[in-house]
């Protein structure tokens, strides 16, 4: 064989060493730099988290509840439902897929439709989640230097500060612009405030405020009668119902924050999923891929949705699990 | 283009007969390891507490099952089984190797503003 041909066959173009397809390996090379973006993510949250490893929020007793089921304690069971939703709509999609190669118009339009279905539940129970997240339950005390307080009765149960908190004189109006400076303004004001909440602790025996330091048994404090008093007394600020990006009632304000970036970022990921899939949809609806004899539109989509698929497996240990 | 799938997992302890077959096992398998995690994270048994190169055991099984789920995902459900070996390698190392690096320079940074928080004189806790 001459140099010539040699050469021509080896930069002659054509070639193909990886027997990907341009479009596919694009795909895999976006998922390689959306998987640092969250990699980088869930670190910075590793970070935080050995930053105060010795006071960081416990999610069993974060996440706690389910819907339709009230005041039962039902730690992470909802997750594990939400998980398992987006593993079975990774199955239709990987399904579809397969129906694809084999130019089954029929079964890639069902498996996509059920795809979508999977997505639109989950993305529905993570707002149903945030919405928990946000308006709280218990309530909590942050104290001067923005540690949180919470309330426990004498068996370690926790108790809600609307059930003791007791109605003190001179309680302050929210603040509106109408009613004074128009130049400033301030949001919803907390329903009670620290002095109410001393008076109904100072009222009843039986309540014992817990720190959010973590014992040797990896539970949190509980001060003794005196001490919760005192602690309440000389460094309760601000009563903290539910959480935002400033405070948070289950601990670490940063644990709130980090909760809304990640889990948020991986529902837009799933939201954009679910429009990106409904767009494919209605292509193989309208017979694009079975004119063009080739389904792999669909393939290149189903590595994205399985991707996001992916990233909740890590999100779900790293925030739910460990 | 053809559409060839390697049909066995585990190292070809179990070999499936279709694709579509490859894809129900897979879920079966996902799903008690997912099954096992959520009873572990429950129950909490206090012989998986002892600490383990500085982490607790069971968050060590955590970790190590969510790997696990990983693989299957990208293996089977995103058909890395059957890529060349070229492009396996140009995804996979370059992710874990760029991961690792930075899980490791993060976590060891918090280990010492921890410290510094625990045994200096720097107050945080009033």
């Amino acid at each position: 064989m001459s140099t010539a041909v040699a050469e021509s066959k080896t930069w002659g173009g054509g070639n193909e060493p990886l027997k990907a397809s341009y479009g596919k390996m694009m795909m895999w090379f976006f998922i390689v730099s959306d998987a640092l973006t969250f990699s980088g993510f869930l670190a910075a949250y590793g970070f935080s988290r050995f930053k105060f490893i010795d006071a960081w929020p416990i999610a069993d007793e974060v996440f706690t509840h389910f819907p339709f089921l009230h005041g039962v304690d039902a730690p992470m069971y909802y997750v594990a439902f939400m998980t398992f939703v987006l593993i079975m709509s990774s199955v239709t999609m990987v399904l579809a897929v397969d129906a694809g190669h084999h130019l089954d118009k029929a079964k890639v339009t069902l498996y996509m439709f059920l795809t979508i279905l999977g997505g639109l539940i989950f993305v529905g129970s993570q707002a149903w989640e945030w919405n928990t997240f946000i308006n709280g339950d218990y309530g909590a005390v942050q104290t001067k230097g923005g540690n949180i307080l919470q309330f426990v009765d004498t068996e370690g149960h926790r108790v809600a500060i609307r059930d003791f908190a007791i109605d003190a004189h001179g309680e302050r109006v929210r603040h509106e612009r109408k009613t004074g400076l128009w130049f400033v303004s301030e949001g919803t004001l907390p329903t009670y405030t620290v002095d109410e909440v001393l008076n109904g602790l100072e009222a009843h025996d039986n309540i014992l405020v817990r720190t959010q330091l973590l014992t040797e048994e990896g539970e949190k404090t509980v001060l003794s009668r005196e001490e919760s008093i005192r602690q309440i007394k000389d460094n309760g600020k601000l009563v903290v119902e539910g959480a935002n990006l400033h405070v948070n009632e289950y601990g670490s304000p940063l644990f709130a924050d980090f909760f809304f970036f990640i889990t948020g970022f991986h529902g837009f990921h799933v939201f954009s999923g679910v429009v990106i899939n409904i767009i494919i949809f209605f292509n193989v609806v309208l017979g694009t891929y079975e004119k063009r004899k080739s389904y792999e539109m669909v393939e290149k989509v189903g590595l994205y949705w399985h991707f996001v698929d992916l990233v909740w497996v890590f999100v779900f240990t790293f925030f739910y699990l460990v | 283009m053809a559409h060839e799938h390697k049909l066995e997992i585990f190292r070809g302890l179990l070999k499936f007969k279709s694709n579509t077959q490859k894809i129900w096992g897979v879920l079966i398998f996902l799903t008690i390891v997912t099954i096992v995690e959520v009873a572990l994270g429950i129950f909490k048994p206090e012989s998986l507490m002892v600490k383990v190169l500085g982490m607790k055991l069971l968050n060590w099984i955590f970790i190590i099952l969510t790997i696990v789920k990983a693989y299957y995902i990208t293996w089977d459900f995103m058909h890395m089984r059957d890529e060349t070996k070229g492009l396996r390698r140009a995804v996979v190392w370059t992710t874990i190797f760029l991961i690792l690096y930075l899980i490791f320079i993060l976590l060891q940074e918090g280990g010492y503003v921890f410290r510094v928080y625990d045994e200096g004189y720097i107050k945080r806790d009033f």
